[in-house]
């Protein structure tokens, strides 16, 4: 599926992932492949996508994703620096 | 007339000034072309926004926005004008300080006069017109445009939804310059709160039947000041590029008003030049019959 990433300021991610979970406001959920669709919000968290077997992490401060046809969109509101 | 010396030296310093402006014009079209970076990024993101809000408000029978559309009796008004920070960019400040001054005039001159009037001037050129002349300045955003980015411009534009949302503030209005080419800037006035009905585009006939998760008013709750703090920045981020789209066309003017003055300059200066030597070879010629008719 794919799934793209945007802030109000850049793009930051657009690519085929395997899975994809999500801090979601009633708690954390993984999307994977044939996604029922879906609209929620998240809260400030992290976010973890895997491509080909690696794993990657975005914190993300609060936003919201969609899920419609194997396709994710995540609109965070604004994406923080690791620690 | 003038003497050489006093030419040369008023050329000299024209060349330099030009100089300048062309430094300034360049400076500006590079800055020009991030800004309008920034605009296409965000779009995307709008657009998106947009659409999740209205596959929401789609599946809904509530339409109601929520307390951010709560239109009250207009008592306390905050009119949020739309700044540079820095000078020499033709009428652009002007332009948003007199119309800010006129739409206090014309439509909140009673509100004006119960004290009940505030501004937020975004940008140090708008702030420091209104601070001086003593309107009621509640925060100074100034050094915005520096780093412009979401997070800085959310500070501002939460600062006025809360005030809304607290009954401090029953208005919000926007005033600035929105981009339309590098020489073309249109005045905006925008109104920010409460929030005006969206006109309702064709209806969406694709209503895919999502999940809502945590549920559908809470989701909402949480978009619209998303999409408020959005339309926000994008007035700011406009009112950025239009920036340094007006000083880059002052600019391109002064060059151009400096080449002509050096034209002319130049003209008087080899006048000045004949001039001098016409009058030493008269002098000499004069010198010589003297001598001769003896």
């Amino acid at each position: 599926m794919l799934l793209e990433i945007y802030t109000p300021d850049q793009k930051v991610f657009e690519g085929q992932v395997d899975s994809a979970t999500f801090p979601g406001s009633k708690g954390s959920f993984q999307v994977l492949n044939n996604h029922a669709p879906l609209i929620s919000t998240l809260e400030k968290g992290t976010v973890v996508y895997k491509t080909n077997n690696n794993q990657e992490r975005v914190n993300i401060g609060g936003g919201v994703v969609e899920v419609l046809n194997n396709k994710v969109v995540l609109l965070a509101e604004s994406i923080l620096k690791d620690e | 007339m003038a003497s050489l010396k006093e030419v040369r030296t008023r050329i000299r310093s024209v060349k330099s000034t030009q100089q300048i402006t062309k430094a300034m014009k360049m400076v500006a079209a590079s800055k020009l072309r991030h800004a309008q970076d920034a605009i296409l990024k965000l779009r995307p993101f709008t657009e998106k926004l947009n659409e999740i809000l209205q596959s929401v408000v789609n599946s809904t029978e509530d339409i109601s926005a929520g307390p951010f559309s709560e239109v009250r009796d207009v008592e306390r008004v905050l009119i949020v004008p739309i700044t540079s920070d820095r000078g020499l960019c033709g009428a652009f400040n002007s332009n948003v300080i007199k119309n800010t001054l006129s739409i206090i005039e014309t439509e909140y001159q009673s509100v004006h006069d119960n004290g009940q009037l505030y501004l937020l001037p975004i940008g140090q050129k708008g702030f420091e017109y209104f601070k001086k002349r003593g309107y009621n300045v509640i925060e100074e955003y100034s050094q915005l445009f520096s780093r412009l980015s979401f997070d800085s411009v959310k500070e501002a534009a939460d600062s006025a939804m809360d005030s809304f949302l607290n009954k401090e503030l029953d208005k919000v209005v926007l005033v600035y310059n929105e981009f339309k080419n590098v020489a073309t800037q249109i005045l905006r006035v925008e109104q920010f709160l409460p929030l005006v009905g969206e006109t309702e585009e064709e209806e969406q006939k694709d209503t895919t039947d999502y999940i809502f998760e945590p549920s559908k008013s809470d989701i909402k709750t949480d978009l619209i000041p998303q999409s408020l703090r959005i339309q926000f920045y994008k007035a700011v981020l406009e009112s950025n590029a239009s920036e340094h789209g007006a000083r880059m066309t002052a600019m391109e003017v002064a060059t151009e008003n400096a080449d002509e003055l050096l034209g002319d300059l130049q003209i008087l200066y080899n006048r000045t030049r004949q001039a001098a030597i016409t009058k030493e070879i008269l002098d000499i010629v004069g010198g010589a019959e003297a001598l001769s008719g003896k």
